[in-house]
């Protein structure tokens, strides 16, 4: 088959944000727009040069708060459409993440987070919004959210994110950060036709949105992009399955709310991915993105000294995977979790762990720092006496 | 038994939408004519329009009753959300219709960075003077003054002049009418889209539920009768100065750069064209985007 040059075959050194926008080139996004901010600027810098070499575009927004609102418009245009940005763009961006969702539009959210709350530092990297991706918007609802673990992943992941969101009609985060972002690593890029690439359904035919369903569809609706005759009504008002508002009928507004969830969690066994290597083990370090790095050095010195220690990494992290740790915990004897902030996800694994086995936690030995694998060794003797 | 009388622009409205949300007496529904008016003069297809709206009654006039593609956005946001879907189909005509306090507060900033990359949206301001959804409240736009809900003294800031400040943004196509000219307000809309820049159309429209009975200035009739008394032509209000046109309403279309090349759009030529460096058509967006659509055909 023949390669357009879009995509950037072969064996490279890239840093992870370049490695980010090779990876939403390969996946088709023809639509990206943003506002700089350290430390994810390189992403849309390498998306401005490119994307237009094949068709697409960027455009650079007065804010992320317009970024993450063209990129909605661009999408209901039929469009494959990304913003990169760290926390603070992520924080502007919330409101509009909500509309996304509750319009089920599909989209791809990078963000690289930096240290914070607030403008905190621009160029070190701290896990801060894990949970602010999932939760950080009013109401009730279900994103997806991947943890790179490098350049590679950026790249790897990046296209996952296009194919989650474009089949599930969901926005999907990729939760870089700092050291992710600007680390340089081999990245190893497949030919175009082996990429596996997904196009969300489109909506063809039926003129009257009255004689179909748009949305609410726990299995997902085709979605009625603009511009094919198709009337479609697009509001993030409580609407029923045929986009029309609806704020009288109670059972319209828990289906509103709960069906969109539906979508998410009973499919979570197509879009939950973990790396897992904790099979005869005692002791597991849990952890994401460049923690796991640590965490896997860290177990290897320890099986050095003789201590039976495994370990769990999340890929996926919204929705999250409690299965998985249940299944886990009643597998171990003690689970630790490492990452970079002051616990964010750890409540969530004690939740569905805490019944069948220990459950400790590990920040880094300085906040904005990975994990020195000696310094968790250290604090994993403390805990095991 | 007398035949059922369907208005003329039924056609253009959604079958199953029988009502409106506005209150009696809105200006809304004079504007919602006017504009189908115009697509039906024009004889277009609404099936090339997309309509995109934000937050408060005016964003209504669109959505859910026109019938084609509606996007009802967030407060503030309709002009960047409808930037992405012109952007993604620059074939389609994409119109924004929405409130002062909506385009002009929480959304001031994109508004004016809309009219400064010159995409070519179509902006229907509709400026009641006040938070009318929420209960009357002061918007920027309401006149220094008059009680409202959140200046029960008298707002004490001046308001601001929405079309000047899209022109000073750089629009090319601005002008202003009041409820009291729906003829001219289709004339106008005729003119925005049937071209491919972008356009601004701020229609001063009466709320007597909340901007007369809040203010005091009455009903849906008085305020039609002080727009008509007080209403200056453009052409006339130049030859006025300050003090005579203080409290008048200054309507037409101030600003038609429609004849103009892009490229002298861009650089602020008053209807000459000037010769200088080759500058973009409109944006490199918009240009790469008609480069792709062609391509594609979609």
């Amino acid at each position: 088959m023949s390669n357009t040059g879009k995509v950037m075959t072969g064996t490279h050194f890239l840093m992870g944000n370049i490695a980010c926008a090779e990876g939403a080139i390969a996946a088709g996004c023809n639509f990206a727009a943003g506002y700089p901010i350290t430390p994810a600027s390189e992403i849309i810098n390498h998306l401005a040069a490119k994307l237009p070499r094949f068709g697409g575009i960027f455009l650079q927004t007065e804010d992320e708060i317009s970024a993450v609102s063209s990129i909605i418009g661009a999408s209901w245009s039929g469009c494959k459409v990304l913003t990169a940005t760290s926390g603070p763009g992520i924080s502007l961006m919330q409101e509009n993440i909500g509309f996304a969702v509750a319009t089920e539009t599909p989209l791809v959210i990078v963000d690289v987070q930096r240290l914070g709350p607030s403008t905190g530092v621009p160029s070190i990297g701290l896990a801060g919004d894990i949970v602010q991706v999932a939760r950080g918007s009013h109401g009730d609802y279900q994103i997806v959210a991947l943890c790179p673990d490098g350049p590679q992943e950026m790249f790897d992941l990046t296209v996952r994110a296009f194919n989650l969101s474009e089949k599930y009609r969901v926005p999907v985060f990729l939760m870089a950060e700092a050291f992710i972002g600007h680390m340089r690593e081999r990245v190893v890029i497949p030919e175009e036709p082996e990429l596996v690439l997904v196009n969300r359904k489109i909506r063809r035919g039926v003129c009257d949105p009255m004689q179909r369903q748009d949305f609410l569809d726990s299995q997902v609706a085709p979605m009625p992009v603009f511009g094919n005759g198709l009337k479609a009504h697009v509001t993030s008002s409580c609407h029923d399955e045929h986009g029309m508002r609806n704020l009288s009928d109670p059972e319209v507004m828990h289906r509103f709310i709960t069906r969109p969830i539906e979508k998410i969690v009973s499919h979570a066994d197509d879009i939950i991915e973990v790396e897992k290597d904790y099979s005869g083990r005692e002791i597991v370090l849990v952890a994401y993105g460049s923690v796991s790095r640590s965490a896997k050095a860290a177990a290897v010195l320890a099986r050095a000294e003789g201590l039976n220690v495994g370990t769990f990494r999340f890929i996926t992290c919204w929705p999250f995977p409690g299965n998985e740790i249940r299944k886990m915990a009643e597998s171990v004897e003690h689970m630790i979790v490492l990452e970079n902030n002051c616990s964010q996800l750890y409540p969530y694994i004690k939740a569905e762990a805490a019944h069948a086995c220990r459950v400790d936690f590990i920040g880094p030995q300085i906040l904005g720092q990975i994990h020195d694998p000696e310094y968790v060794m250290a604090r994993l003797k403390e805990m095991i006496g | 038994m007398s035949e059922e009388v369907v208005h003329p622009l039924k056609k253009y409205t959604r079958p199953h939408v029988r009502k409106t949300t506005t209150c009696p007496g809105c200006g809304n529904g004079i504007i919602a004519q006017a504009f189908l008016r115009a697509v039906d003069e024009l004889e277009m297809d609404m099936d090339r329009f997309v309509f995109v709206s934000g937050i408060g009654c005016s964003a209504w006039i669109p959505s859910p009753l026109f019938n084609a593609d509606t996007l009802h956005t967030t407060h503030g946001r309709p002009v960047p959300f409808a930037m992405g879907v012109k952007l993604g189909r620059p074939d389609l005509n994409v119109v924004v219709v929405s409130g002062d306090g909506d385009l002009t507060a929480i959304g001031g900033n994109h508004l004016i960075h809309a009219a400064r990359r010159n995409i070519g949206l179509k902006v229907i301001l509709v400026n009641n003077g006040i938070y009318a959804m929420t209960g009357g409240q002061t918007a920027p736009t309401t006149p220094r003054g008059v009680n409202t809900a959140t200046n029960p003294y008298g707002n004490l800031e001046p308001a601001f002049d929405v079309s000047s400040l899209v022109m000073a943004a750089g629009a090319p196509f601005v002008a202003r009418w009041t409820t009291f000219h729906p003829r001219q307000i289709t004339k106008t809309i005729k003119k925005a889209i049937s071209w491919e820049g972008f356009s601004f159309i701020e229609i001063i429209s009466q709320c007597p539920v909340q901007f007369g009975k809040v203010t005091g200035t009455g009903s849906a009739v008085e305020l039609l009768k002080h727009y008509k008394q007080n209403s200056i032509r453009i052409e006339k209000a130049r030859t006025m100065d300050a003090e005579r046109l203080n409290g008048k309403i200054i309507v037409g279309e101030f600003l038609d750069r429609r004849k103009l090349s892009p490229a002298a759009i861009l650089q602020g030529g008053q209807g000459k064209l000037s010769a200088g460096p080759a500058v973009p058509e409109l944006s490199a967006e918009w240009s790469q985007l008609k480069q792709r659509v062609m391509r594609e055909g979609t």
